[in-house]
């Protein structure tokens, strides 16, 4: 032991700890995702396989939308949405295997900031879901997507989609926190992401869908989000109707849920952790 | 500031509101500068203990202090001087032994380029420096504890809790394990560690405590306790129950303590291990009960707790009488 540790124990104040400890467990949750096949499968291809589903099975004549540009520019918006939730689920299962590994329990034992792997385990999907913007943008391209909104809009339509994202994946955190395991956890989030994604307007106009259900449909956040996301995005073309409040209404959806799953989330952690 | 590295006092810990009393009321003192151990069988609170004075759990009640810092009051001091390591080695399975030192460096809150060069002394140091760059989930067990123990030292703790570091290790990583503990120690080190062997705990422990359901049952110096037990366990096996029932009646009075008869199997804790051999077997000849075998041998954990609490420490009933059992407890607090 050649080196003594008070000289080494850096001098910072203690907010500025909390981001460097949030930032080495986003950097650690980052790696794992690069890492592990399944994850890079589930996060990078999975949106993809259901860009080209869309797109090329259904969108082919089955789903018929009433919108400009054709059913493609009606879809990758959609898709945008849809995968940025989609990765909340990595969210619950990244946390639940954390949990059922012990490495929570060791980083207690740690002088680190308490709340950082909660903390950072939504950075890093929020690091993952701008990876799979780029991505969805990219193949969207590809398969024939020609926006109109202009590149800023589309960027601040991305960051309604990162923040609404950002903000839901607090609520399967708690989902993660609250399962007996990584599979358990995975299973809980399906009832969730399915009516959310579904049953909204991402893939078809929610007029074509049977009357009970349309309320649902329209006023859910996702629903919303989307509107706004594909009114940024495509709003120059002047036959796409006006988004209303929709922007508006998603920021305020988003502020809302994490207002509401941030607590219940950190409240779960300390009780588990 | 406090001779003592760890002193806890009275801990108690319920789960499940009180249901389970996993901790029953644990006091001790860990001296600086050498390795205490704590010693019991799977569920009689070692873990507890060390998740509370680690700072993971809180007491029910009672106290401890690590360093002079209250484990309740003050957990972060606590955490800035303590390592620990264990059993479920919890390294993190996706990344390098490297980048696993250098995310615990960090979360230490230690300056980069030391993490760096601590991380690649102790690589060193526990033979990891080939596999530094590999993913961990390439590690063998004894590998994947190294580094977990590399982990708990990034800090340079001068307090170090270590939860049966060598359980489930096959013998040359044990060994290995063993050696490393006792450099540390010699660095000037604090070590509480667990084992449910008695090898271990006589090999590096000065002193330790026997923990049984979440109660001290015995502490001193292993040579303290191994007096206390007798030396050797002589195991004779007998051609029928019969001839065992026959057998124990004659040879008892060797051993001062009860034998334990399991079927065929006759087990005496005896003083002075083959001089009590020949005398039983004497005894035995002179009845003309025949054995199928034989064997001398040093004292496990098991016999510790049927030596001081009359029962095994995997089945909860004890073997013999419920008064010797009784009585063994009563002698043993």
């Amino acid at each position: 032991m050649t080196i003594a540790p008070e000289t080494v124990h850096a001098a910072k104040s203690s907010l500025r700890w909390a981001v460097s400890d949030v930032l080495t467990i986003a950097r650690r949750n980052m790696l794992a995702i690069v890492r592990i096949p399944t994850a890079l499968v589930f996060s990078v291809l999975q949106p993809i396989m259901f860009v080209l589903l869309f797109r090329y099975i259904f969108g082919a004549g089955a789903i018929t939308v009433n919108a400009p540009g054709g059913y493609v520019n009606y879809l990758i918006p959609g898709i945008i949405v849809q995968t940025t939730i989609f990765g909340a689920v990595g969210t619950a299962i990244g946390l639940a295997e954390d949990l059922q590994r012990g490495l929570i329990e060791r980083f207690r034992a740690l002088p680190m900031a308490r709340m950082a792997v909660l903390a950072g385990r939504t950075v890093s999907d929020l690091g993952r879901n701008i990876l799979v913007l780029v991505i969805i943008t990219l193949v969207g391209f590809a398969v024939g997507f020609r926006p109109h909104g202009g590149v800023v809009n589309y960027i601040f339509a991305c960051l309604i989609t990162l923040l609404f994202a950002y903000c839901l994946s607090w609520g399967f955190a708690y989902v993660g926190l609250a399962a007996p395991n990584s599979e358990a956890a995975q299973a809980m989030t399906f009832p969730l992401i399915f009516p959310l994604t579904f049953a909204s307007g991402i893939f078809v106009q929610v007029s074509s869908m049977p009357g009970w259900l349309q309320p649902f449909a329209t006023y859910q956040p996702v629903s919303e989000v989307t509107k706004a996301v594909r009114y940024l995005m495509d709003g120059a073309n002047p036959l796409v109707p006006s988004a209303g409040n929709s922007i508006w209404v998603a920021i305020l959806w988003s502020v809302g849920l994490i207002a509401l799953l941030g607590p219940l989330a950190t409240a779960k952690y300390k009780k588990v952790a | 500031m406090s001779d003592f590295a760890v002193e806890a006092h009275a801990i108690v810990r319920t789960f499940n509101d009180g249901d389970v009393q996993a901790l029953k009321g644990v006091s001790l003192q860990v001296p600086r500068g050498e390795v205490f151990g704590l010693l019991g069988p799977n569920g009689s609170g070692k873990t507890t203990m060390v998740r509370i004075l680690s700072t993971i759990l809180s007491p029910t009640s009672g106290s401890a202090t690590v360093d002079g810092f209250d484990v309740v009051k003050h957990p972060d001091e606590v955490r800035r001087r303590i390592g620990l390591a264990g059993q479920y080695a919890t390294v993190d399975e996706n990344l390098t032994g490297l980048e696993n030192l250098r995310m615990i460096g960090s979360l230490n809150h230690l300056e980069k380029s030391y993490v760096i060069a601590r991380a690649k002394e102790l690589l060193g140091e526990f033979g990891l420096s080939d596999a530094a760059n590999r993913n961990v989930k390439t590690y063998s067990g004894g590998m994947r504890r190294r580094l977990d123990l590399g982990a708990a030292l990034v800090a340079n703790p001068p307090i170090l809790f270590l939860d049966e570091p060598t359980t489930g290790l096959d013998p040359q990583s044990r060994q290995d394990l063993w050696t490393i503990i006792e450099n540390l120690v010699e660095g000037g080190t604090t070590v509480l560690l667990t084992t449910q062997y008695l090898e271990e705990a006589d090999r590096l422990c000065k002193q330790l405590v026997v923990l049984d359901k979440g109660a001290i049952i015995a502490e001193g110096t292993s040579q303290e306790l191994k007096t206390r037990l007798g030396a050797t366990v002589l195991s004779l096996t007998f051609h029928t129950t019969g001839d065992a029932a026959r057998g124990v009646e004659l040879i008892r009075s060797v051993s001062a303590k009860p034998a334990n008869v399991e079927g065929t199997v006759v087990e005496l804790t005896v003083e002075g291990g083959p001089a009590a051999a020949a005398d039983a077997l004497r005894r035995l000849d002179a009845a003309a009960i025949t054995l199928a075998g034989l064997t001398l041998r040093e004292p496990s954990l098991d016999d510790v707790f049927l030596s001081l609490t009359g029962h095994k420490t995997e089945d909860e009933t004890a073997p013999n009488s419920d008064v010797v059992t009784t009585k063994r407890k009563a002698r043993a607090q």
